[in-house]
């Protein structure tokens, strides 16, 4: 049984196609990244699986079911700029709300629930920040609460839109040896990511996306100069000369065969 | 006896008013109980042809009613391709017109005059009342006590969801949370609010009542219950301040009321700790002082 099962999915607004004929499978266990230039429908794969998405025509299964917020399988980490910030409330709180799920209608967040919390805000190195507003927190702190938000959710498969972006080297470090830990406790976790470089060193699986997908697989395979041109279309020249000499100081030359 | 009821009508005003603000305030849609505060007239009219009858409950549901098509309008206007502050400028606008339209051609009899819908008039609700279970209160207090009531129990009810999905709808949509009923329950709720205190303050001010209090608890506020408090205690302050200032004054009750809220907000908003204006230009002058010293 595969993570994620994805077939015939489109996704158009009025007459643009953003995303059309989407056959994606991923197994369980994978720390996936999402990769495609700008304007590549990435952030719209991932609501389209979430079924956030009322324009959207075929078939997602979730380990198996079709998506059931009841199940719990899921947890998501919804791009940092999405939610406002001088929201009156605090770090604590906002990881609380990971829980509500589970929770349910009616029902207030007990003791426990308040325990998890506090455990995730720790895990990912922010219990002293607990009872901070959230608007006072940096960039990368609020995204480091966002993640903490996200396994309060003790969920099976992890989606994070762009969880890298505008963070410090602290912060991205920290993340990704969370998404690790995810991993190694067979948890699937599909990342939208927009570094190239640091591709290979994150993921084990890669979706190469542009409106569909390019290619699909282990990122040894797939993450090659042939699919990346493919991916970046009319762009990739100019990039690839410019990845190549990146990659060639950080001694990764290998990243593209 | 009197003076006792107006106070306590104003009260009531300032504290329910207070409640759904915050809501309103959290979720960016001031502009939209702008717009319902005029659309209700539509749904109050349109109550009184069809019942033909000034029973609180009709109006109350007419003017839900109201709350929830003009709320769906907006939406509608929207999301087919019109900025939001033109789409609520249309959709009001048009319906409150038509509203106006009724009463003259419908209902030009009735108390129902435009003025009194404007401007309301919270001097005449003590004479105006009604017995249940044995106890005579002026109809607008039954009224407000009601509304005040249901709103208590949606958020009560809902709390953490109204919560969650005001703060990141999308997270909410992805574990699940209703968000077009809450949205619309939120809209309805907004509407009773509006009728209850349309009879005392107008449906102009009734926007000041439900929008400036809270505003002024966002000021001081870290979280959310704190905001709720101070809004129902600054609506209320407002309602009783505004009544002494009117008669000392001798001017409009509702008018001094909306402008004793407004009154506190400007306080507020100077003098607030932190990052109140003046609080910040005086720590600008206490760091050019250091700087000049060192």
């Amino acid at each position: 049984m595969n993570a994620i099962e994805v077939s015939q999915l489109s996704v158009a607004y009025e007459d643009n196609l953003v995303l059309h004929d989407i056959n994606l499978s991923v197994p369980v266990g994978k720390l996936v990244g999402i990769i495609g230039p700008n304007g590549a429908g990435k952030s719209t794969l991932i609501k389209a699986i979430l079924n956030q998405l009322p324009n959207k025509t075929g078939d997602v299964e979730i380990l198996g079911h079709s998506l059931d917020p009841k199940n719990h399988l899921v947890g998501y980490v919804p791009q940092r700029n999405a939610v406002d910030w001088d929201f009156p409330t605090n770090a604590l709180d906002v990881v609380l709300m990971g829980r509500y799920g589970h929770i349910g209608l009616f029902n207030r967040p007990k003791a426990k629930d308040r325990e998890k919390a506090m455990k995730c805000l720790k895990s990912v190195g922010m219990g002293e920040f607990a009872n901070r507003s959230i608007g006072q927190l940096s960039g990368g702190q609020q995204q480091r609460v966002f993640l903490a938000r996200a396994l309060a959710q003790e969920a099976e498969i992890y989606f994070m839109d762009e969880p890298f972006v505008g963070v410090d080297a602290a912060t991205e470090l920290t993340i990704i040896n969370i998404l690790k830990e995810l991993k190694a406790k067979g948890k699937t976790v599909l990342v939208v990511h927009h570094d190239l470089q640091t591709v290979n060193d994150y993921f084990d699986w890669t979706v190469l996306l542009n409106k569909t997908i390019i290619s699909s697989g282990p990122t040894r395979k797939i993450f090659t100069k042939e699919n990346l041109q493919q991916a970046y279309g009319g762009k990739l020249f100019f990039m690839n000369e410019k990845h190549n000499e990146v990659l060639a100081e950080r001694g990764g030359l290998n990243a593209i065969r | 006896m009197n003076e006792f009821w107006v106070l306590v009508t104003g009260s009531l005003v300032g504290i329910t008013c207070g409640l759904t603000g915050v809501f309103l305030i959290l979720r960016k849609m001031a502009m939209i109980a702008d717009a319902i505060s005029h659309t209700v007239l539509f749904g109050i009219v349109m109550a009184f042809i069809i019942t033909q009858s000034l029973n609180g409950i009709w109006m109350m549901l007419g003017a839900g009613i109201a709350g929830v098509i003009t709320a769906y309008l907006v939406q509608v206007l929207q999301s087919n391709g019109l900025q939001e502050d033109a789409s609520i400028g249309v959709v009001f606008t048009t319906l409150f017109a038509v509203g106006v339209l009724l009463i003259t051609l419908f209902a030009g009899n009735v108390h129902l005059d435009v003025e009194h819908v404007l401007m309301g008039e919270i001097a005449f609700v003590p004479w105006n009342t009604w017995t249940f279970m044995n106890l005579t209160m002026p109809k607008a207090v039954w009224m407000l006590l009601f509304v005040l009531l249901i709103n208590i129990l949606f958020l009560l009810g809902f709390y953490k969801e109204i919560k969650l999905s005001t703060f990141d709808p999308i997270f909410a949509m992805s574990i699940g949370l209703p968000l077009v009923f809450l949205h619309y329950a939120f809209m309805t709720l907004v509407s009773f609010t509006t009728v209850a205190a349309f009879d005392s303050v107008g449906a102009v001010l009734v926007v000041a009542m439900l929008i400036v209090p809270a505003s002024t608890a966002y000021l001081l506020s870290k979280s959310i219950k704190r905001m709720i408090i101070l809004s129902m205690l600054i609506g209320m302050l407002s309602a009783i301040g505004g009544y002494y200032f009117a008669k000392f004054l001798d001017a409009s009750i509702a008018g001094m009321m909306a402008t004793t809220a407004g009154g506190i907000f400007l306080l507020v908003f100077l003098f607030r700790p932190y990052e109140g204006l003046l609080m910040k230009k005086r720590k600008l002058v206490n760091m050019n002082n250091l700087t000049i010293k060192s």
